[in-house]
């Protein structure tokens, strides 16, 4: 969502509890369960919240929880939606007949340990001080490069953790783990020459970037 | 738009779904109330709050929090889902940091619990990236114009947390009492801590 516009002002910052409904506690507790027993990996369930229908994205947090953890749970056939809405109409007192499970179709992607962070064999490709340009990448998958800071110049300020890389790990095609860097942007470079002056730090993972020499 | 074919009101769904899986032995009722209740009572940002106060009077601690948030927030207990490894952003007079993550909703649990909904609003995540300075003002923080802003996107695993500026008039404090004017909005940086 980057630098889109249109989405008005900002709400005010008011204390709130952690779960405004019991539901929505429910909702992502049942999230972070269904990562499990979905093949325990983040990326996908992102991915999953990518694929949620863009209405549904926008009218609640929880609620595309809910819907994020269905299309996970479908993917990797452990559950269908139309037992989830079979099961919510007998719940509501309809003689409904429920469908059986679909057949499991739960990816074996080997992992290299628990979390998301990994130790690297080769050395990073980028030092600190380096002038990097992002990618124009254009996947139909799932990404941790935002369109925002794609064809942009900045330079890395920090040598981050390697990690799985999101963009494989999230269709189940391997960890392929990657290093990481802070990368910083002058906001001119990001928003053109009458933007606010500000720096834009974000981390990226090496096959976003390229030396500029 | 599209919307999910089935319509079904949230509480609903969260009802069939939990049924479906508690009956198949995929999800154990107890540990999905633990969840609810450990993220409802034990973590939030009273845990950012003493990581914070603790900084602020102890500059060993500080140097340490600096160097290697994660580390030094396990000092304090403090570790666990999303802070696998936690940077500590330190704003200083002449520079303000704050923190965002566009793609979806990254943020340091183990200190600051789960975001809160202007975090997760649209207008913060598109904007933020875009004009801070006219954010922040809108949320009433006006910084003056010798203040450099940095705003770090939550892109990877790395989880950001903002050190607030130790507010003046506070040198007689207790540890307790510095902890007590360190909010959830001063540690994603929309907010400067409060004064006693």
């Amino acid at each position: 969502m980057g630098g889109k516009q249109g989405f008005g002002h900002v709400p005010p910052l008011t204390p709130e509890p952690p779960f405004a409904e019991p539901w929505e506690g429910k909702a992502f507790a049942l999230a972070l369960l269904s990562i499990r027993a979905a093949g325990a990996n983040t990326p996908a369930f992102r991915y999953a919240l990518e694929r949620v229908p863009p209405a549904d994205y926008l009218a609640s947090y929880y609620h595309r929880w809910l819907i994020a953890s269905q299309i996970m749970l479908a993917d990797s056939g452990v559950l269908s939606a139309e037992q989830v809405t079979a099961r919510a109409a007998r719940l509501t007192g309809a003689d409904t007949a429920e469908p059986g499970p679909p057949e499991l179709n739960k990816p074996q992607m080997p992992s290299g340990g628990p979390g998301n962070l990994r130790t690297l064999d080769t050395p990073p490709a980028f030092a600190v001080g380096d002038r990097v340009r992002t990618a124009d990448l254009q996947t139909a998958g799932h990404t941790r490069l935002p369109g925002y800071v794609r064809r942009r110049t900045g330079t890395v300020t920090a040598i981050r953790p390697a990690a799985i890389f999101p963009d494989s790990a999230a269709q189940f095609e391997g960890e392929n783990p990657q290093h990481c860097y802070a990368v910083e942007f002058d906001s001119r470079e990001l928003w053109g020459t009458e933007a606010e002056p500000f720096h834009l730090s974000i981390d990226l993972f090496e096959p976003y970037l390229e030396r500029v020499t | 738009m599209t919307t999910a074919a089935d319509d079904l009101d949230p509480a609903l769904r969260a009802e069939a779904l939990a049924s479906l899986l508690i009956e198949r032995g995929l999800v154990d009722e107890g540990v999905m109330n633990n969840f609810i209740k450990t993220y409802e009572l034990s973590v939030g940002p009273m845990n950012g709050a003493k990581v914070v106060a603790r900084a602020w009077i102890d500059p060993s601690y500080r140097e340490r929090l600096l160097a290697d948030g994660t580390g030094a927030i396990a000092e304090l207990g403090f570790k666990g889902p999303q802070g696998e490894h936690i940077v500590v952003l330190e704003n200083t007079p002449g520079v303000h940091h704050v923190v965002v993550c566009t793609l979806c909703s990254c943020y340091p649990w183990p200190v600051l619990g789960l975001p809160p909904s202007w975090y997760k609003d649209p207008s913060y995540r598109s904007r933020i990236v875009r004009e801070p300075r006219a954010v922040l003002a809108e949320f009433g923080l006006e910084l003056g114009e010798d203040v450099t802003i940095r705003v770090f996107d939550s892109s990877s695993e790395v989880r950001y947390m903002v050190l607030p500026l130790r507010p003046a008039g506070t040198e007689g404090l207790s540890e307790e009492e510095l902890a007590a004017l360190v909010t959830r909005d001063a540690m994603v940086g929309v907010a400067q801590a409060g004064t006693p």
